[in-house]
């Protein structure tokens, strides 16, 4: 069901097991691989709309695998642009590409800068190393 | 934390562990979904020996499990097996429980791992007055559940003669190790439940994963058990609710004088208050266990049901409102998500012809 372990060097990671792909003042928002391991199959993906406001370090959208149900972490702050339609149809996409067809939301942010207190794919792997 | 004599196995296997009633024990292997599926379509192992035994024989045995056991144990022939409940003089339930029957004057019960010692000192006190003895057996016996549509098959290459009929059980040599071998189990498959001397357990377990057997966690055990309506100690019982309530009202037999018959007894003719239902959630969303029912009830079991794949459980409900068919609403985590109550099982296998 799952990809190689990978962390693309192109994204910016929240220790909280989050990616986030930056954009000018858009970005991207999933979850690592190492998150959707520990979670196992996903068969669940739900809570985030269009227009939700999301603050950094707080939950926005819960993932559900078939034992337990765990809260997403918001890598950075920002108002939801788009929700990833077809990952919450085939919520195990989440699983075999966490950082393509299985991102999550995207987002216009509200405080760029936050981005400083995000890890790089090195200092991320080191996290879970 | 205690481990099976297969904890080797499961970590070579790369098994998930968890903590489970004091126990390090497999949760997944490959994933919950392929497993509860292997179970289903063909044959899945499953490592119970955290579960506990205890052993009650004598001359006054009988006598003995009529009185803490509320089903009638009189009922079992040697070979037999059967599920009860122990219960409290108040009905509240200590735990349910299978009950093999060895020999004229002894008889073996299984318990479930958080309730063993609490079982047996409860059966132990209430020995008094029978010509009985009340051992706990726990540190003899490792458990193995093979279940599935192919099980016998499997441990047809294993054994010498018939294998037991369900509800029986039969003393008998699997992969060369002395066993006692049940037609019995918790996933609403055919299949198998075999007590083993813990030094026989790898002997078994290798040779039951060579004949075909995948190995199987609690994860699945759990969803399996959840779409054929086993009850779960825990979850649908407690010693909060008496047995009529939680449904099990068909394994009480109040004329056997067992302890919490006159509950069961008076709950029958009152009518309970409420109700244990299954549900399904066709409009989406997953509820889980301790999730408030609108208008009064919570959910003791939920789980995407791999076989239905969609969001199943279990719930009491007060007792007008727990046709099939009713609509319920189910608080999630704050999120009110719609239900419906079907009829129990959730899934029942296709019966062969």
């Amino acid at each position: 069901m799952s990809s190689p372990e990978t962390y693309p060097d192109e994204l910016l990671y929240h220790p909280e097991h989050d990616w986030a792909r930056i954009e000018d003042r858009e970005a991207t928002f999933g979850i690592t691989w190492y998150a959707q391991n520990q979670l196992g199959e996903i068969v669940f993906v739900d809570g985030a709309k269009i227009g939700d406001d999301l603050k950094q370090g707080e939950p926005y959208v819960e993932l559900e695998s078939v034992k337990a149900v765990s809260e997403v972490i918001a890598p950075l702050s920002g108002r939801i642009v788009a929700v990833n339609e077809a990952a919450a149809e085939e919520p195990d996409s989440v699983n075999r590409s966490p950082y393509e067809q299985g991102w999550l939301v995207r987002v216009a942010l509200t405080d760029p800068a936050e981005r400083d207190a995000l890890l790089s794919s090195a200092a991320y792997r080191e996290l879970i190393a | 934390m205690r481990e099976t004599p297969l904890h080797q196995r499961h970590r070579e296997a790369g098994a998930r562990l968890v903590p489970f009633a004091g126990w390090e024990m497999p949760v997944q292997y490959m994933g919950i979904r392929e497993e509860h599926q292997a179970v289903r379509t063909a044959a899945g192992v499953f490592d119970v020996s955290h579960m506990g035994e205890v052993e009650s024989s004598g001359p006054g045995a009988l006598d003995f499990l009529q009185r803490v056991l509320s089903n009638d144990v009189a009922k079992i022939p040697v070979g037999g097996a059967q599920y009860s409940l122990l219960c409290r003089e108040d009905g509240g339930v200590l735990d349910d429980l299978f009950t093999y029957r060895l020999g004229e004057q002894r008889y073996l019960t299984v318990t479930n791992a958080a309730n063993h010692e609490r079982d047996f000192e409860w059966m132990a006190a209430h020995g008094d007055g029978f010509d009985v003895e009340v051992a706990d057996r726990h540190a003899d016996y490792a458990m193995l559940a093979l279940q599935g549509p192919d099980a016998r098959a499997i441990a047809a290459t294993l054994v010498e003669g018939r294998l037991p009929a369900r509800m029986t059980c039969a003393a008998m040599e699997v992969a060369g190790v002395t066993a006692l071998v049940a037609g019995t189990g918790y996933t609403g498959e055919d299949g198998l439940e075999l007590l083993l001397p813990p030094d026989g357990a790898v002997a078994v377990w290798d040779a039951l994963l060579a004949a075909g057997a995948v190995p199987v966690g609690l994860g699945a055990r759990d969803t399996l058990r959840l779409e054929v309506c086993f009850h779960l100690y825990g979850n649908e019982l407690s010693e909060q609710r008496d047995p009529v309530t939680s449904g099990l009202g068909w394994c009480c037999k109040e004329e056997t004088g067992f302890i919490g018959a006159e509950t069961v007894a008076r709950v029958r003719a009152e009518g309970a208050a409420e109700q244990l239902v299954a549900f399904t959630m066709p409009a989406g969303g997953i509820a889980r266990e301790g999730n408030p029912v609108a208008g009064g009830g919570v959910v003791t079991s939920g789980t995407m049901s791999p076989s239905l794949g969609v969001g199943a459980g279990m719930a009491y409900v007060p007792a007008d409102r727990a046709e099939p068919g009713t609509e319920i609403e189910i608080d999630v985590r704050g999120r009110i998500r719609g239900a419906e109550i079907v009829t129990k099982p959730l899934y029942r296998r296709e019966e062969s012809q």
